[in-house]
């Protein structure tokens, strides 16, 4: 065994450090009051809680059928949705990939556009189409479109940027034109990463769908707001469980083809 | 078998690679090398070796083009590559290859739609972009050059199935099926074991002889250096050390390089 002593567990913050940790403590108590944070609403919520289970328990099976079709239409605008927004993402990310097709100028005008798409809310891109093609499911699926395009656009590009540059090196070398050796070498290496990402687009165009309805775009959201406007809590209960079961069971059967594309841990 | 869609050729000169007075450094670091002057001949086999760090591989970037130079001129097969760009590089390009330490296929295509890849400096277009589509020429002129490779019966297999040596071969036969006048290999061997590298150069350098292709390739394998090279070109400290015709350079000239 060595001699020497071992070094110390943690070191101790610098001023710089130190006023660092301050200065987030600060932001995030800051952020609760304007959050308008309270123990005593806190310590009062669990009899309301209890009493909104109570009232809501057992779920109804008055509407199944028609909550299940709802259900439905809400799946078909998120798998339309992102189906035609992950095909468009495609191009889109081309143009916002740095070093793939153009230039850094056209690079950046592509990403701001997709930083912008992303910080509009789903719901926000429900009612700007609300009133372009108006009330019902296709104004859902047009905000779901645009959604996927914001988030898979970024993470494809992404994903192109982080490939191994040599196969696109290798043909560069030869002549290829730059859409060429995009195609040839650098969207084939990210294609798995293209699906992983296209599953989380689709999961979170599922998740995005159920609440559309809110605001009059189509799916079960509907019936849950109608079922807590009309304080019918049991069918709001059913509502809540039938979107806690699909949304969970396209995250398992997502995982599980991610796990079959990308391989274990990866 | 020769593609029906020849690319034109440039007039021959004496000299299919000339470089004057080459400088590169990255960032604020020293420079990696300065000052290099050298030109390699129509159908010369060139080694150049060095220690690690001398900028072999950033040179042979520089005179393909791939990477600009700070300073000095490159003149490959006739044509500066820093005052000719769109078509014409392309066109220059489509004339030259590039065979790298690591393989560098697209792993999820076939082994046939790598090869066709080669000839994307000559025909581009989806058609060129997967085996299935390409045309009849391009896919057997992909097919022969598997063929001298001797892996003609992987076609269709992926990529990322292969050994080391099998994709290294790969990529000679890529390298190979535009009929190059000018190719770079960088350390084509690095990533196999002795006897694959072995086999890898022995049979590249056979195809490359045979075919009349002017190849600059670095190796830290000296024997491979002086039994493959016509010429040696030693890097040490960013200038040129050795310059000299293979026969005329010994093991321990060689060593010296790396002390």
């Amino acid at each position: 065994m060595s001699d020497l002593a071992p070094p110390a567990r943690f070191s101790r913050p610098g001023p710089g450090g130190f006023l660092g940790y301050v200065a987030v403590l600060l932001l995030v108590l800051w952020a609760m009051e304007g959050a308008g944070w309270s123990v005593e609403r806190l310590v009062a919520s669990p009899p309301k809680l209890a009493d909104f289970f109570a009232r809501a328990w057992p779920p109804s099976t008055h509407n199944l059928d028609r909550l299940a079709w709802k259900m439905v239409e809400t799946l078909q605008i998120a798998v339309a949705g992102a189906a035609i927004g992950i095909v468009l993402s495609v191009p889109v990310a081309l143009l916002a990939a740095r070093g793939v097709l153009v230039g850094r100028g056209v690079n950046w005008a592509v990403r701001t556009l997709l930083g912008f798409i992303r910080a509009v809310p789903d719901l926000a891109w429900a009612l700007v189409f609300f009133v372009a093609v108006g009330l019902g499911p296709f104004a859902g699926m047009l905000a779901i479109v645009i959604d996927t395009i914001g988030y898979c656009g970024r993470f494809f590009a992404d994903d192109m940027e982080n490939t191994d540059p040599g196969p696109a090196e290798a043909l560069g070398a030869t002549g290829a034109r730059r859409l060429d050796i995009a195609a040839c070498a650098t969207i084939p290496a990210a294609l798995p990463a293209f699906v992983s990402t296209s599953l989380f687009g689709l999961e979170k165009a599922v998740r995005s769908s159920t609440i559309l309805g809110l605001v009059g775009a189509g799916g079960i959201g509907i019936e849950l707001k109608v079922g807590f406007d009309l304080f019918d809590y049991p069918t709001a209960l059913t509502v809540i469980l039938m979107i806690a079961v699909v949304v969970i069971g396209v995250e398992q059967i997502g995982a599980l083809l991610r796990q079959k594309i990308m391989g274990p841990g990866r | 078998m020769a593609l029906d869609h020849a690319v034109p050729r440039l007039a021959a000169t004496a000299s299919d690679l000339q470089a004057r007075g080459l400088a590169k450094r990255f960032g604020t670091a020293a420079p990696v090398f300065s000052g290099l002057d050298f030109s390699i001949r129509q159908g010369d086999c060139v080694a150049l070796v060095g220690a690690n760090g001398t900028g072999k591989s950033t040179l042979l970037r520089c005179c393909l083009g791939l990477i600009a130079p700070d300073a000095g001129q490159v003149s490959l097969l006739g044509e500066d590559i820093a005052r000719i760009a769109g078509p014409a590089r392309r066109a220059l390009r489509a004339r030259t290859g590039l065979v790298g330490q690591k393989h560098n296929l697209v792993p999820r295509l076939s082994v046939l739609s790598n090869v066709i890849h080669g000839l994307l400096g000559q025909s581009s277009g989806p058609r060129y972009w997967v085996q299935g589509l390409a045309p009849e020429p391009a896919r057997r002129a992909a097919l022969a050059s598997l063929e001298k490779v001797g892996l003609a019966h992987l076609a269709l297999r992926r990529a990322d199935q292969l050994s080391g040596g099998q994709s290294q071969r790969v990529a000679i036969a890529r390298a190979l099926v535009g009929k190059p006048r000018f190719l770079v290999a960088d350390e084509p061997c690095a990533s196999l074991d002795p006897q694959a590298g072995e086999e890898v150069m022995a049979l590249f350098m056979s195809l490359v002889k045979r075919e009349g292709v002017t190849v600059l390739f670095t190796s830290h394998n000296v024997q491979h250096a002086l039994s493959y090279g016509d010429r040696i070109l030693g890097l040490q400290g960013g200038r040129i050390a050795i310059d000299a015709a293979a026969r005329d350079v010994t093991p321990q000239t060689m060593a010296a390089l790396y002390v």
